[in-house]
Parts: structure tokens; C-alpha cells; sequence
């Protein structure tokens, strides 16, 4: 019977959307391999408890809540020793998690803590005997790798989106748990928060994402790619390495081999090349549009719909069109 | 300052890549080699990080067969003073069992700052970095895209999904690099000829058992090849026709 912890992560006191996709692989996992729990630990300030229904929604038996007001935050070195220390208790096959800031940040520190091998951004997971058998995409998504972890307990993080969060309703049982390290004691200290593009979801989690190259010519021209953006709706703006590195606009938007890695539903490439190192971290969405005015641009090489033309051109006619199919 | 920087050996991001005949890595051959791109930026971080101390080591430590010693060297010709090598028959795929290597090897020697890339180019796995901290129990910082040290102190951001974070924090710690920090130099002809002069100290790494093995490596399903529907806004009507009947995402 392999029962599985889940890391349930949470920013500002609400559950992420990575926690239920967490939750789901670990029930699959768990089901697959012949029966056992899911228990979700979940870290945030006084309530947190109350707030965590979800996680049952989706699998869990039982949901351990770590209330601090300190853990409205990430305080890291607090996170790990508490995990760890009820990893090691009830019979753990596994801790999930994902591989998101948080996860990334955390899944390493478990391992070495717990002395557990670690498979990291996989996007499938099965029991093999007695070998957790690993999916996971590397060399910058060019190559699927299958990985075989052995060893009594093993840490294994999942790519955000990779695994859609199934509703499974579970009467889950309710428990607390004290830090096992004061989270106000961290080494690591957070001095400020800076938060992002409001009222725009995250590159990860958007449905749909416009993203300007350097065919903008300007921090100015992604007004043009916000306004697109708008007429979506719940669309997220990214940008190529070029964009970054000019400062028009954040590394935290830069997509690709060393920015973000997405698959939206739909992914709109504005006055972008297409190199290599920036089809790694998009080429895995579902439908590519590719505005470019050189019609030999290797973007239309991976583009389901290109169309040739000047992008002030052809992006506010795009984004008046959407408006009207929208409706607004 | 002291400094120690984790680099790897890892193929040249712009390669096509090919499965080799045993299905378990990839076929080597025509491949370029180079400093893990991350790991590179780490090498660019520390050095910086000296010249504005003005002085102190830049120690740059990598485990594997004999070919990394060609990335140790290429890091001393950027201006790092001296490298090691842990010698080991092939690159391990479990993280924690490199992490275990290095910390051995880094422990007790006084390094101010241990720097590794956010994650390797090969593996994209994120794990030996923060994994070393942990077996050393250092203060760490993941992923981080501003670094600034000075005297037993460091400041840093990282990018969170949406959002950045300032942190400060002690030293001895451990950083993982994200792109934002530095763009490393390209060696100069005066660094190459001194890179040969200088040590390069090799010694065998303290391997125990892998337990994260490569069973299979595929390659992705190709996308369908992409094709071009129109020229100007005069396209548009007919991309947003097929945005709502063919892909139905609008
Ligand atoms: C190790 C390494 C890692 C990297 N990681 C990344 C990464 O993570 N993400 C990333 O994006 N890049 C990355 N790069 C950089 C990458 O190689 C490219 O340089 C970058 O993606 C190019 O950005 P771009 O498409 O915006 O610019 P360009 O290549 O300059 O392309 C601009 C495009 O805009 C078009 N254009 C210009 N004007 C107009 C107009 N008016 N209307 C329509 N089209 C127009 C041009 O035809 C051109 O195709 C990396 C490179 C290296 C070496
Ligand atoms: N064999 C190695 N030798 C030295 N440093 C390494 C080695 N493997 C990984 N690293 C460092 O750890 C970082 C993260 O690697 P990974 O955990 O494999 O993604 C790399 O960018 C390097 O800085």
C-alpha cells in the first residue's frame, strides 16, 4: 500500500493551481500502483484548513494543515524541515510536488534531507515493482527521457499543466501539525515582494498567451500585444530573450530555453524569429499563430496558422476581429 | 572572496539531437561541447563578484570523465583561478549522488560562496545545486537573476511565477543562477594562454549508487510542418475562422 504526501503549495493564503494537478498525480499514481493514500500538507496562516476543501475534491484522505502567518510567504528552510520530518512517518512511497518556484526550490532540499532520490519536472509517473518508473522532458524539451528511481522513498515533481486537475471526492480527514523549525528564524530572509502584471494570469497557467519578439522595435510596440491580450480576456503577455535583454520588459516574461516553459491552448508569436532556444519552451502548445513580416522566419516552420505582414499592421486588426467574435 | 563554482559539460543547446543505438543517451557524435549554459552564467557571477571585492579565489569544481576538464579550462581562460576535477566514469543522471560528490569535496574548505547553474542544459532537473547546500547545511537561494555580495552578506531576487522576491541572506551560502545575473565573457587570447599555466588539481569523485537511472530516451512527436494562410491584415477574417472552427480556441 504506497501512500504518497503531497506538497499542497499556496501563495498568500490560497491554493495554487499546481497543488490540485499535484494531488491528481498522486492519486493516479497511488491507484494505479494497487490502492493507498494521499495525504496533502498544506502551509498557510491561521485557516488555511478551511480553505483546503479542494484538495479532498481531488483525492486526498487526509490533509495535514501547518497554520503560521508566516507561511502566508514561502519560509523555505521552515517548509523542508517540516515535510521532512512527516515524510518520515506513515509509510511514504513518495512526496509529490510540483516543479514551480516553490517546488523547484523544495523538492532538492527533501531529497537531500530524507535521503531520497529525486525525479524532477516529470510529466508521467507509474509503480514498476519496486521502481517508480519517471517520464520527464530534458536537453530544454528536445528529448523524453524515462527515468527509474529506486530506493524505499523517492521525491517526484511534476510539470505544472503536464497532469489536469480530476475531480476524485474524498471524505478527508482532518489534521494539524506544528513547524518543526520556527518559520520566523529563516536564514533566508525576504525583504520585499514585487508582484507581477495585475490582473494577468501566469505564463504557466494561461490558456492563452500573446508573446512580442523584437519585431516591436520598442518597449512601446507591446502596447499592441497588450491590447491583443485585452481582447482575449484571460490572456498572459510573454516576450523572446531579445525582448528581455533589452529591457522592454521583465525576465520573469521571457519564454524559452532559459525562461518559462508553456503549453497554452493557443500561443500568438508577434515579430518573432522562432530560434531554437525560444521554440523550446513553446513548441508543446496546442495551436501556434505566428505574426512575422519575413516569410522565411523558422517560426512558420512550427506556426499552425502564419501570416506574412508587418505586425502594426496586421495586430490591431487581429485584435479588433477577436473583440467582434467576442463579442464585445 | 572565495568562491567556488559547480560547472558542467553538456552539449551545445543549438544541436540537433539524435538517440544513440542503445536508446539509453544520446548519439555524441558531431555534438559541440561547452560550459552548461546556467553554469556559465555562475562562472560570469563569481568572477564579477571578485573583481568588484577586488581580489580573493575563484575556484571552479566539475565531475565526470576526463573530457571536463576542456569546460574547466575554458572557465580558467575566462579568468577563474584554479579548477578540480572529479574524476568519474560517466555523468551520473541521480543528482543527489553528484550532490553527495561535491559536498565531500567542498566541505571545509573555507568557500565563502558555493555557485551552481538554476539547472543543467542535459538533465533540466534543478536538483545538485540546492541538494549541496542541504548536505552542507548551508543557507541557499534558488534561481536567482540579481546577486550582490559583499562581506558576509548577499542580497538576491528571483523570479517567482508572476511575481520577484528580494531576499538577503548570510554567508557561507549557496546560489543557483538564473539567466538574469551575468552574460559570461568570452575568453580572451591572454586568458587562454594563462588558463594552460594554471592548476587543474584531478582526483577521484566519491561516487556512491546511482538510484535515478536512464531507462529510455525518445525524441518528441515532431509538430505538424506549419503552414502560411495569408499575407496582411487582409488574412485576418480567415485566421479568425479557423481559430473558431478548426482549433476552437476562440
Ligand atoms: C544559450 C542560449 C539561450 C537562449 N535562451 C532563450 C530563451 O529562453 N528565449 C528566447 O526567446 N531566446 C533565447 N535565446 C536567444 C535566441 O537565440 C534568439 O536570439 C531570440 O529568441 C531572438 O528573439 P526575437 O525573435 O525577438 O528576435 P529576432 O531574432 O531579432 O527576430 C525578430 C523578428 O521580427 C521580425 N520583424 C521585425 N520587424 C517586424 C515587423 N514590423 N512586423 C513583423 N515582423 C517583424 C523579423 O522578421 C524577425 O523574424 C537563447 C540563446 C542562447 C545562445
Ligand atoms: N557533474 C557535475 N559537475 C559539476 N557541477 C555539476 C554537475 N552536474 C550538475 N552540476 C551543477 O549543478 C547545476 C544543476 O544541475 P542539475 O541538478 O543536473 O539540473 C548545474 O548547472 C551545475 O552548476
Amino acid at each position: 500500500m504506497p501512500n504518497v504526501l503531497v506538497f499542497a503549495e499556496t501563495r498568500g493564503g490560497a491554493l495554487r493551481k499546481v497543488a490540485l494537478e499535484a494531488v491528481t498525480a498522486a492519486r493516479q499514481f497511488v491507484d494505479a500502483a494497487g490502492g493507498g493514500e494521499v495525504h496533502a500538507i498544506v502551509f498557510g496562516p491561521a485557516g488555511i484548513a478551511g480553505k483546503s476543501d479542494a484538495l479532498a475534491q481531488h483525492g486526498a484522505d487526509a490533509i495535514i494543515a501547518v497554520e503560521n502567518d508566516a507561511f502566508s510567504g514561502y519560509p523555505r528552510e521552515s517548509i523542508a524541515a517540516t515535510i521532512a520530518d512527516r515524510a518520515k512517518t506513515g509509510g511514504y512511497r513518495a512526496v509529490f510536488l510540483g516543479f514551480s518556484a516553490q517546488g523547484r526550490d523544495l523538492a532538492p532540499r527533501l531529497g537531500a534531507k530524507l535521503d531520497a532520490p529525486i525525479a524532477s519536472d516529470v510529466v508521467g509517473v507509474s509503480a514498476e515493482g519496486d521502481a517508480i518508473i519517471a517520464k520527464h522532458p530534458a536537453y530544454a524539451n528536445k528529448v523524453i527521457v524515462t527515468l527509474k528511481v529506486t530506493g524505499p522513498l523517492a521525491i517526484v515533481s511534476v510539470r505544472p499543466s503536464a497532469f489536469t486537475a480530476a475531480p476524485n471526492a474524498k471524505s478527508a480527514r482532518a489534521e494539524s501539525m506544528q513547524p518543526s523549525a520556527d518559520p520566523g528564524a529563516e536564514r533566508v530572509k525576504v525583504t520585499s515582494l514585487e508582484e507581477g502584471a495585475k490582473g494577468r494570469p501566469d505564463l504557466g497557467e494561461a490558456q492563452v498567451i500573446i508573446s512580442g519578439g523584437r519585431g516591436l522595435k520598442a518597449a512601446d510596440g507591446f502596447k499592441i500585444v497588450e491590447d491583443l491580450a485585452d481582447a482575449f480576456g484571460n490572456a498572459a503577455v510573454g516576450a523572446t530573450r531579445a525582448v528581455t535583454d533589452e529591457g522592454w520588459r521583465p525576465h520573469s516574461d521571457q519564454i524559452g530555453q532559459t525562461g518559462r516553459q508553456v503549453s497554452p491552448q493557443l500561443y500568438v508569436a508577434v515579430g518573432i524569429s522562432g530560434a531554437i532556444q525560444h521554440l523550446a519552451g513553446m513548441r508543446t502548445s496546442k495551436t501556434i499563430v505566428a505574426i512575422n513580416k519575413d516569410k522565411e522566419a523558422p517560426i512558420f516552420k512550427v506556426a499552425d496558422y502564419g501570416i506574412v505582414g508587418d505586425v502594426f499592421e496586421i495586430v490591431p486588426a487581429l485584435t479588433e476581429a477577436v473583440k467582434q467574435a467576442k463579442g464585445k | 572572496m572565495k568562491i567556488a563554482v559547480c560547472i558542467k559539460r553538456t552539449p551545445d543547446s543549438e544541436s540537433r539531437f539524435k538517440v544513440a543505438s542503445s536508446a539509453t543517451g544520446i548519439d555524441e557524435t558531431g555534438l559541440k561541447f561547452d560550459v552548461d549554459d546556467f553554469a556559465g552564467y555562475a562562472v560570469e557571477a563569481a568572477l564579477q563578484a571578485n573583481e568588484k571585492g577586488g581580489g580573493g579565489e575563484t575556484v571552479v569544481i566539475a565531475l565526470g570523465p576526463d573530457n571536463v576538464q576542456e569546460v574547466l579550462r575554458k572557465a580558467m581562460s575566462m579568468g577563474a583561478d584554479r579548477a578540480i576535477h572529479l574524476k568519474a566514469d560517466s555523468l551520473p543522471s541521480d543528482g543527489l549522488a553528484v550532490a553527495k560528490a561535491l559536498s565531500a569535496e567542498l566541505k571545509d574548505q573555507g568557500f565563502d560562496l558555493i555557485l551552481f547553474g538554476k539547472q543543467a542544459f542535459d538533465t533540466s532537473a534543478g536538483v545538485v545545486g540546492t541538494a549541496t547546500a542541504e548536505l552542507l547545511g548551508l543557507p541557499c537561494v534558488t534561481a536567482v537573476s540579481k546577486l550582490d555580495v559583499s562581506a558576509g552578506q548577499g542580497t538576491a531576487r528571483r523570479d517567482l511565477e508572476g511575481a520577484g522576491e528580494m531576499v538577503s541572506f548570510p554567508l557561507p551560502a549557496v546560489v543557483t543562477i538564473d539567466e538574469g545575473v551575468a552574460r559570461p565573457r568570452y575568453p580572451s587570447l591572454k586568458g587562454i594562454m594563462a588558463a594552460k599555466k594554471k592548476p587543474l588539481e584531478s582526483k577521484p569523485a566519491q561516487l556512491g549508487d546511482a538510484r535515478v537511472t536512464v531507462q529510455k530516451m525518445e525524441l518528441p512527436p515532431e509538430r505538424a510542418a506549419g503552414r502560411i494562410i495569408g499575407e496582411g491584415a487582409a488574412a485576418v477574417p480567415e485566421l479568425i475562422r479557423l481559430l473558431q472552427t478548426e482549433a476552437k480556441v476562440l
